[in-house]
C-alpha cells in the first residue's frame, strides 16, 4: 500500500569499537553510549505516502465499500418492518380515550385494539419492540438514578438503597425503601400488548409472545439478581421494601408465572433499565419464533393489537409505538450504513480516477522533464 | 588592627563603604563601633529546602494559569454536583503535579549539588597567626585567607601580601570577563591612604597566577561578592511554543465557555418547554435551589463537563518530552570532544525547541569562533615572503632578516616565566615565531631584555620606554638601548588589516635615535607621564613625535586560529537563515580579521564602518557625524536594497550587494544614549535596520553588559526574533542570559559561561547540529504535539458537546468516566510521546546537509494561526462524524442479530472507540519514522484500549456505584454494525487527512531530494518511491488542473 523503505542504519563501528573502548575507559568515562536509541539512529520505517502508493489504497478501498454497501442496503432493505403509532392523540385513534382518561389511581386497566394490515407476510423470527419518543431515558438526573448493587442483589443495598435514586428512594408515606429504586425503575413501561391474527376464516388466534431472550445475557445472568437467597420465597425476599410509587404490582410480581422471570431479572425491566441513547428509542418488547413448518410467522393479513394502556405519555408530548421486525445479521433495519458504506466507497473509487488520471497525465511529464537532468 | 574603608561607587547592591576588623581584632574602647553583620559565605543557587519545597513548589506550579485552572476545576468537581466525579480531573492534575514536582526537585538537587561542591571547598585561614583549613562557607568577612597558586579566590579580597618581591600578584579573571591574560594586582602596603581601588581588590573567581601565595583579608562574601551579585536576576526563559500554546489555550477556554454559555442557555430554554415530566421529577434540594444558583452551577458543570477540551496532560506530555528529549542532546557523541573528555550539557529543557527556532546568532569571538591560540603563519621582509616550515631550514640571514627578528624579540610585553606570558595572546606568537627563526627572546630582568640570537650570542638591550598600544592609534613601540653599542634603538609595530586570509598582520618598523633625540624624547615622555591635566592628549603628541620616519622592516602575518570547522559552520547558520552576529571586546582590526576568516565577511562585502576612526574623521563633532553616518549607511543597505522576501533572503543577497557591519562600543553607546531623546529612538531604529539588512554584524569593543544591550535590543526589535547568544567565558555570560537560547562553550576560560548557559557544547562546530538537526526536530515534534494534543481532546469533547442537544442538556456524559480519565492517560498518550521523542521527518544526515532546510521551521511555522486553524477543524470534521455516525446508526437501536438493543453506554462506547482509534491512526499517518517504539507504543495503545475495555466491562466492580459498562464493549463487538459503523467512520475520517498528505506541497526546494536522500542506499527498494510525487505536479501545474 504504502512506499516503504526500510533505513536499517548501521550502528557505525559499535560492534568492534566500543567494546574494547569500555575496557580502556577510565571509570568516569563520560563518552555518550553509542547505542542506536540514545544516537537517534533506531533503525526505522520510513513510509512516504505518494499518490502512487495511495492511488491502490483508494480503489482497493472502493472496491470493497461498494460490495458491503450494496448488501448491506439490500440487507436492510428486506427486513420487514411494521410500525403502529398506538399513542392516541388524534380523536378517531382507537386509543384516544385511554389516553384521556388516564389517571394514576384508575383500578381498573384501560384496554383498546388497533387493527392493522401486514401486506407482507413475515419470516423467521419476528421481534416486537416499543418505541417511545420525546422520552429522555438519557436525561442525567434519571441516567444516574438507579442503585446497580440494589439490582445486582446486594442485600444492604436493598434496604439501604444510593442516594442517587432520589426522589424515589424510599416511599413518602410508609417510609420504607423502594426496590428497585429510582427514576429509571419507577418509569418502567407497562403497558401491556397483545398481538391477534384475525384469520381469513374469520377467526382470531392468538400470537404466541415469547418474553424470554430481550435482554442482555450478561445482564440478566450476572448484573441482575434477586436479593437473598434463592430458596426463599420471592416474596420473602424483598420484605421490608416498598414498590416504586408508580408500579401497580410490587417488583417480585412482575411475572408470577415464572419464577426465573421475576424480580429484579424480570426482562422486561432489564431492558428497561438499560438506558436507550436517544430520546427516540424503541425497545425489545417480544419474540414471536419462527415457525417449525415452513409457514410464515406472521402470515400477511389482518391482525389485532391489544394494548392495555396504562403508560401515559401525552403529558410530555411523547408518542408510543409498537413495531415489528424481522432482523437480519446486521440487526433490524436501518439504511443508513448501507447508503454511508455505498458514498464513502464511491467517493473513494471516484477520488481513486482522479487521482490516477492526474497520475498518469502528470507523471510522463515529470519524467520527460527529469531526463535532462 | 587595621581598619579599611572600601569604596566601590556605583555597584549596585553593595553598601558603599564597609568596615571590617581585620583578623577579627576587637575594636578599641574608645570609639563606638557596632560590628555589622556580613552574611558568611555560603552561596545558594537552590531554589528549595527539604522543608519548604511541598509548600513553595505547590504555590508555583499553582501560579501557572494552566494548573490553577484545573485546581479550580477540581475544586468544582467536589464542591457542585457535577457530571463527571473529581478523579476525572482529579487524577490528571496530580500526575501532572507530582511529575513536575519530581522534575523541579531533581533539578534543585543538582543546584545543592553544586553549591555544596563549592560551598564545601576547603580553604585556608590564618587565625592567630595559625593556619587553620576550613570550609568556603564559612569564611567571615575580616578572616585573612591564604590562596597558593592557580587556586581560585573564594571570596572577595583585600590583597594584604604576596609572596613576590614587588608585592604585586597575577590574576587570571578569566572566569569573570573573560581576559586569559595576566593582571597586576598590587598588595594594599599603604593603609593610611585609606583608599583601596580595584588594583587592590582580588574577585571571588578569579585564579591566582605566577605568584606561590597571598594573604588577604575577606571583604565580600557570599552572595555579596561580585559575582554573585552579577548572576542575580537569571529570570526563568519562555520559549516561543509556550506562548503558543498559551495563545491556543485562550481559543480553547474561549471555546470551552462558550460550549458552557450555549447549553446553559438552551438548557433552559427546552426546561421552559419540556417541564418536569412525572418520569424524571427534580429532588428536593434541586427544587428548592435558587434559580440563579443553579444556573450559576449548571453552567460550571458544563464547563467540568467540557473542561476535558483544555487538555491537562498536555502539559505532563510537553514537560516529560522536553525532559526526556534534552537527553538526546547529552547522548550525541557527535557532541563529544575528546579534548576535555565531555559531551554537551542540558542545563534547562524548557528551551530544546527554541534552537529551532534561531533568526539571530550573536557569537562571542575569542575561544568561541578563534582557539585564542595565535598562530605565527608567516612573515615578509624586506619584499620577501617567508612561510613558516621553510623558515627552520638553514638559509642565509642578511642583516635586514636579523633586524626584522630582533624587533620582534624586542618590541613586546611579553614575560618569560615557565613560558610565555602577555596581555594581547599575538605578541606571544610573535615572540615564539622569531624563536623558529632562531632568535629567542630569555626574558626581562631589571628592564634588560635578553635575546638569544643566532649565533647563540645573548645579547642584551636596556628597556627604557613602552610606547603602549591604543587603538587610536594602533601601533606599539618600545625605545631600547642595546647594551652592546648604546645606541639607541626604537621599534615601531602596528597594524594593519590584510583582508586576504584573516591574518592579522603587523608591519615592523624601525629607527635609530641620537643621543639627543632620546634624551628629547625621554624628557618628553616623563613629562607627559606626570602631566595631571590633558595626559591621555599630551602622551599621544609625545607618541606621535617620536612614531615619525620610521624604517619599514618587515610585515608578520599570525593567525589566531579558528575553532574547528568554524567557517563551514557559519556557512550553515547563515545558509539556514540566520544571521550571525559577532560581539567582542577584542580590537577592532583583530575580530574583523576573524570574520574574514570564518567567511562572515566575504571578498565582495561592502563593509560599514561605523568606529571611533571613523566618527573622528571629517573634523566634525562626533555626534554630527554619527548622524550622518547613519543616514548614509541607512541609505545604502536599507533603502537601496532591492526589498527581499523573508526566506529567500539570503540567496538573493549572495547575488546581490552584500554588507556587512561593524560598530564598536563606543560608537554604540553613542547610538545607544544619544542625548536627547528622540534621536536615540531614531539612531535605535536606523542601527536596527541598517544591521538587519546586513548579512554580518561585527561590535568589537564591547563591554559586557553593552553585548546584553545589543542582544536586548534585537530581542524587542520588530517580530520579536529569536535570539542565540554564544560565548565562553563570563564576559558573555550577560548576553547568555539576555538571549532567548544561551549557549556556553567549555572552552578555556572558566565554567561560567557553561554554568549560566541553557545548554553547553565542547566546541563552536557543535552548534551546526545542536541546531540544525536537533534544533529543527524537537521543534516540529513539540509543534506536532501540540497541534496534535489539541486536535484529539477537541475531537474528543465534540461528541459530548453534540450530545448535550439529545439529552435535554442535562450534562449528560457521553462516554464512561473511565474513558473520560484514560483518554488522555493512558490510551492516547503514549504514541504522541513517542512520536514527540523519536520522530524525524527528515533524517538527520539531510538536516545538517541542507541547511535551508532549517528555514521552512522558522517564524513558528508550524504553530501559525492558519495551521491551527487546520487542526481545529479536522477536530470538529473528526468530532462530527463520530457523532453523527453514531447518531444515524443508532436511529435504529436494535444492532444485535438477536434483535437486542443497544443503550446510551453502547453509544458512547462506538464513538469513543472510533475516536481512539482514528485519533491514534491519524498519529500513525504523520509518522514519518517508524521505529519499533513507534510501533510498539502505537499498536499497544490500541491493544490496550481493547484489552482495557473488555477488563473494565468484564467484572463487576465492587467499588463503583454504577456499573455502567458491564459488558457493553463485548455486547459492542458481537453487533456487525458496530464493527461496519467502526471501521466505516475510522477510514472516512481519515480519507481528507490522506487525501491532503498526497496533495500538499513539498515543503521547500529541497523537499524531492530529501525524499531521494532519505531513501538513498537502501538495498531493499533501490527504485525508491521517489517517484515524483504528484503532489509536485499539482503545485506546478495547478491552474492547469483544477
Amino acid at each position: 500500500m504504502m512506499a516503504s523503505s526500510y533505513n536499517a542504519k548501521e550502528e557505525d563501528g559499535h560492534h568492534s569499537g566500543s567494546s574494547t573502548h569500555g575496557g580502556t575507559g577510565a571509570p568516569k568515562n563520560k563518552k555518550p553510549d553509542n547505542t542506536a536509541f540514545k544516537q537517534q539512529r533506531l533503525p526505522a520505517w520510513q513510509p512516504i505516502l505518494t499518490a502512487g502508493t495511495v492511488l491502490p489504497a483508494f480503489f482497493v478501498i472502493g472496491l470493497i465499500f461498494i460490495p458491503i454497501g450494496i448488501g448491506l442496503y439490500v440487507t436492510s432493505n428486506n427486513i420487514k418492518e411494521y410500525e403502529v403509532d398506538y399513542t392516541g392523540v388524534e380523536p378517531n385513534s382507537p386509543c384516544y380515550d385511554c389516553a384521556n382518561s388516564f389517571t394514576w389511581n384508575s383500578t381498573t386497566p384501560c384496554v383498546c385494539t388497533v387493527n392493522f394490515t401486514l401486506t407482507q407476510p413475515f419470516e423467521s423470527n419476528v421481534y416486537m419492540y416499543y418505541g417511545l419518543s420525546n422520552f429522555y431515558q438519557n436525561h442525567r438526573r434519571y441516567v444516574k438514578s438507579r442503585d446497580d448493587s440494589q439490582l445486582n442483589g446486594v442485600q444492604s443495598s436493598l434496604t439501604n438503597p444510593s442516594k442517587e435514586c432520589k426522589p424515589y428512594l424510599t416511599n413518602p408515606e410508609t417510609k420504607l425503601p423502594i426496590a428497585p429504586c429510582g427514576a429509571i425503575a419507577n418509569s418502567l413501561f407497562n403497558d401491556t400488548l397483545e398481538l391477534y391474527y384475525s384469520q381469513p376464516d374469520g377467526n382470531t388466534s392468538k400470537v404466541t409472545l415469547v418474553k424470554r431472550g430481550i435482554a442482555w445475557y450478561t445482564d440478566k445472568n450476572v448484573k441482575f439478581r434477586n436479593p437473598g437467597n434463592d430458596k426463599d420465597n420471592l416474596t420473602e425476599r424483598f420484605k421490608g421494601t416498598a414498590k416504586p410509587v408508580n408500579w401497580l404490582k410490587p417488583v417480585y410480581e412482575l411475572d408470577p408465572s415464572d419464577p426465573e422471570n421475576n424480580g429484579f431479572i424480570n426482562e422486561d425491566f432489564i431492558v428497561w433499565m438499560r438506558t436507550a441513547a436517544l430520546p427516540t428509542f424503541r425497545k425489545l418488547y417480544r419474540i414471536i419464533q419462527k415457525k417449525p413448518d415452513s409457514t410464515p410467522t406472521l402470515a400477511s393479513g389482518k391482525y389485532v393489537l391489544k394494548i392495555t394502556y396504562n403508560y401515559p405519555v401525552r403529558s410530555f408530548d411523547g408518542r408510543k409505538r409498537m413495531i415489528l421486525s424481522t432482523i437480519s445479521w446486521m440487526g433490524g433495519k436501518n439504511p443508513f450504513l448501507g447508503i454511508a458504506y455505498i458514498t464513502v466507497g464511491s467517493i473513494c473509487f471516484f477520488l481513486g480516477v482522479v487521482l490516477l488520471i492526474i497520475h498518469q497525465k502528470y507523471d510522463t511529464r515529470s519524467n520527460s522533464a527529469d531526463i535532462p537532468n | 588592627w587595621l581598619r579599611h574603608f572600601c569604596n566601590f561607587g556605583g555597584d549596585e547592591g553593595r553598601v558603599h563603604s564597609r568596615t571590617i576588623y581585620v583578623g577579627h581584632k576587637s575594636c578599641p574602647p574608645n570609639e563606638a563601633y557596632i560590628p555589622p553583620k556580613f552574611c558568611d559565605n555560603r552561596i545558594v543557587s537552590s531554589k528549595y529546602t527539604v522543608w519548604n519545597f511541598l509548600p513553595k513548589n505547590l504555590f508555583e506550579q499553582f501560579r501557572r494559569i494552566a494548573n490553577f485552572y484545573f485546581l479550580i476545576i477540581f475544586l468544582v468537581q467536589v464542591i457542585v454536583d457535577t457530571p463527571t466525579s473529581p478523579v476525572t480531573s482529579g487524577l490528571p492534575l496530580f500526575f501532572v503535579i507530582t511529575v513536575t514536582a519530581i522534575k523541579q526537585g531533581y533539578e534543585d538537587w543538582l543546584r545543592h549539588k553544586a553549591d555544596r561542591e563549592v560551598n564545601e571547598y576547603r580553604v585556608s585561614v590564618l587565625e592567630d597567626g595559625r593556619r587553620i583549613r576550613k570550609m568556603s562557607a564559612k569564611i567571615k568577612v575580616g578572616d585573612i585567607l591564604e590562596v597558593e597558586e592557580d587556586e581560585t579566590f573564594p571570596c572577595d579580597l583585600i590583597l594584604l601580601q604576596s609572596s613576590r618581591d614587588d608585592g604585586t600578584c597575577f590574576v587570571t579573571t578569566a572566569s569573570l570577563d573573560g581576559e586569559s591574560n595576566h593582571k597586576v594586582r598590587c598588595t594594599a602596603t599603604h593603609l593610611q591612604l585609606l583608599s583601596l581601588g580595584p588594583e587592590n581588590l582580588l574577585l571571588k573567581g578569579a585564579n591566582l597566577k605566577n605568584t606561590q601565595k597571598i594573604c588577604g583579608v575577606a571583604v565580600y562574601t557570599g552572595m555579596e561578592t561580585k559575582m554573585a551579585l552579577n548572576y542575580q536576576g537569571k529570570s526563568q526563559k519562555r520559549s516561543a511554543v509556550e506562548k503558543s500554546i498559551n495563545a491556543f489555550l485562550l481559543v480553547y477556554l474561549f471555546i470551552l465557555v462558550s460550549k458552557a454559555l450555549v447549553c446553559t442557555t438552551l438548557k433552559y430554554v427546552w426546561q421552559s418547554k419540556h417541564d418536569e415530566t412525572w418520569y424524571n421529577e427534580k429532588t428536593q434540594k434541586e427544587k428548592e435551589t435558587n434559580q440563579y444558583l443553579k444556573m450559576f452551577t449548571d453552567f460550571l458543570s458544563f464547563m467540568v463537563l467540557f473542561n476535558f477540551i483544555i487538555p491537562v496532560s498536555m502539559y505532563v506530555t510537553v514537560e516529560m518530552q522536553k525532559f526526556l528529549g534534552s537527553f538526546f542532546i547529552t547522548w550525541d557523541k557527535d557532541f563529544f570532544d575528546p579534548e576535555i573528555q565531555e559531551g554537551a550539557l542540558v542545563n534547562t529543557s524548557d528551551l530544546n525547541e527554541e534552537l529551532g527556532q534561531v533568526e539571530y546568532i550573536f557569537t562571542d569571538k575569542t575561544g568561541t569562533l578563534t582557539q585564542n591560540n595565535m598562530e605565527f603563519i608567516e612573515c615578509c621582509i624586506d619584499g620577501f615572503q617567508y612561510k613558516h616550515g621553510d623558515g627552520s631550514s638553514e638559509t642565509y640571514f642578511d642583516k635586514k632578516e636579523e633586524l626584522f627578528l630582533r624587533a620582534l624579540c624586542l618590541c613586546h610585553t611579553v614575560q618569560k616565566e615557565m613560558g610565555f606570558i602577555a596581555s594581547s595572546p599575538d605578541e606571544i606568537a610573535l615572540v615564539k615565531g622569531a624563536m623558529r627563526y632562531g632568535f629567542t627572546f630569555l626574558g626581562l630582568e631589571s628592564k634588560n631584555m635578553k635575546i638569544l640570537n643566532r649565533n647563540k650570542d645573548v645579547e642584551t638591550y636596556e628597556l627604557l620606554h613602552v610606547l603602549n598600544f591604543d587603538p587610536v592609534r594602533r601601533r606599539m613601540s618600545v625605545m631600547v638601548r642595546s647594551k652592546t653599542d648604546r645606541r639607541r634603538f626604537s621599534v615601531v609595530t602596528f597594524f594593519s588589516l590584510s583582508v586576504q586570509e584573516g591574518y592579522r598582520t603587523l608591519c615592523v618598523a624601525y629607527k635609530h635615535l641620537s643621543a639627543q633625540e632620546y634624551a628629547r624624547a625621554d624628557a618628553d615622555l616623563r613629562e607627559a607621564r606626570l602631566a595631571l591635566q590633558d595626559r591621555e592628549e599630551k602622551l599621544m603628541a609625545v607618541y606621535n613625535r617620536v612614531e615619525t620616519d620610521m624604517i619599514l622592516i618587515g610585515a608578520t602575518a599570525v593567525e589566531d586560529q579558528l575553532q574547528d570547522e568554524a567557517a563551514q559552520t557559519m556557512e550553515a547558520l547563515q545558509g539556514a537563515g540566520m544571521k550571525v552576529w559577532v560581539l567582542t571586546g577584542d580590537k577592532m582590526e583583530t575580530a574583523k580579521s576573524t570574520c574574514y576568516a570564518c567567511g562572515l565577511f566575504k571578498k565582495n562585502t561592502e563593509l560599514l564602518e561605523l568606529t571611533l576612526r571613523t566618527l573622528e574623521d571629517g573634523g566634525r563633532s562626533r555626534e554630527e557625524r554619527l548622524h550622518d553616518l547613519l543616514l548614509e549607511y541607512h541609505k545604502k543597505a536599507v533603502q537601496d536594497a532591492p526589498p527581499v522576501k523573508l526566506g529567500i533572503t539570503r540567496l538573493k543577497l549572495a547575488s546581490g550587494h552584500d554588507y556587512g557591519f561593524i560598530i564598536d562600543g563606543a560608537s554604540l553607546s553613542m547610538v545607544l544614549s544619544s542625548s536627547s531623546e528622540p534621536n536615540s529612538r531614531r539612531y535605535k531604529n536606523l542601527f536596527l535596520q541598517i544591521c538587519q539588512n546586513c548579512t554580518s554584524v561585527l561590535c568589537c569593543r564591547m563591554a559586557p553588559l553593552q553585548k546584553a544591550q545589543i542582544v536586548k535590543l534585537v530581542k524587542n526589535s520588530k517580530g520579536n526574533p529569536i535570539t542565540l547568544s554564544i560565548g565562553d567565558g563570563a564576559n558573555d555570560v550577560s548576553m547568555i542570559l539576555e538571549a532567548h537560547v544561551g549557549i556556553g562553550i567549555k572552552g578555556k576560560e572558566g565554567r561560567q559561561a557553561v554554568k549560566n548557559s541553557d545548554y553547553a557544547i565542547p566546541k563552536l562546530k557543535h552548534l551546526k547540529k545542536l541546531l540544525l538537526a536537533h534544533g529543527h526536530l524537537y521543534y516540529v515534534r513539540i509543534a506536532h504535539l501540540v497541534q496534535y494534543f489539541f486536535y484529539k481532546n477537541l475531537c474528543f469533547i465534540l461528541p459530548q458537546f453534540l450530545y448535550q442537544f439529545f439529552c435535554g442538556y442535562s450534562q449528560q456524559p457521553l462516554y464512561d468516566a473511565a474513558y473520560l480519565t484514560m483518554y488522555n492517560i493512558c490510551f492516547t498518550s503514549m504514541p504522541i510521546l513517542a512520536y514527540s521523542l523519536l520522530e524525524q521527518h527528515i533524517c538527520i544526515e539531510v538536516l545538517l546537509e541542507h541547511s535551508t532546510l532549517y528555514r521552512d521551521i522558522a517564524k513558528n511555522a508550524m504553530l501559525r494561526w492558519k495551521l491551527f486553524l487546520y487542526w481545529t477543524a479536522l477536530g470538529i470534521f473528526h468530532g462530527l462524524v463520530f457523532f453523527f455516525g453514531v447518531r444515524f446508526l443508532f436511529s435504529n437501536p436494535a444492532l444485535q442479530d438477536n434483535g437486542q438493543v443497544f443503550g446510551n453506554w453502547s453509544y458512547g462506547t462506538i464513538v469513543f472507540t472510533v475516536l481512539v482509534f482514528t485519533v491514534t491512526l491519524k498519529l500513525a499517518l504523520d509518522t514519518r519514522h517508524w521505529t519499533w517504539i513507534n510501533h510498539f507504543v502505537i499498536w499497544g495503545s490500541l491493544a490496550f484500549y481493547v484489552f482495557f475495555s473488555f477488563f473494565w466491562g468484564g467484572i463487576i466492580w465492587p467499588f463503583l456505584k454504577h456499573q455502567r459498562l458491564y459488558f457493553v464493549f463485548a455486547n459492542m463487538l458481537s453487533s456487525v454494525s458496530a464493527w461496519l459503523v467502526i471501521i466505516l467512520l475510522i477510514i472516512l475520517s481519515l480519507l481528507p487527512e490522506i487525501l491532503l498528505v498526497v496533495l500538499r506541497k513539498p515543503r521547500g526546494p529541497h523537499a524531492r531530494q530529501v525524499t531521494l536522500n532519505c531513501t538513498a542506499g537502501d538495498p531493499q527498494s533501490p527504485q525508491s518511491p521517489a517517484r515524483p510525487l504528484l503532489t509536485r505536479t499539482f503545485s506546478d501545474e495547478s491552474n492547469t488542473v483544477i
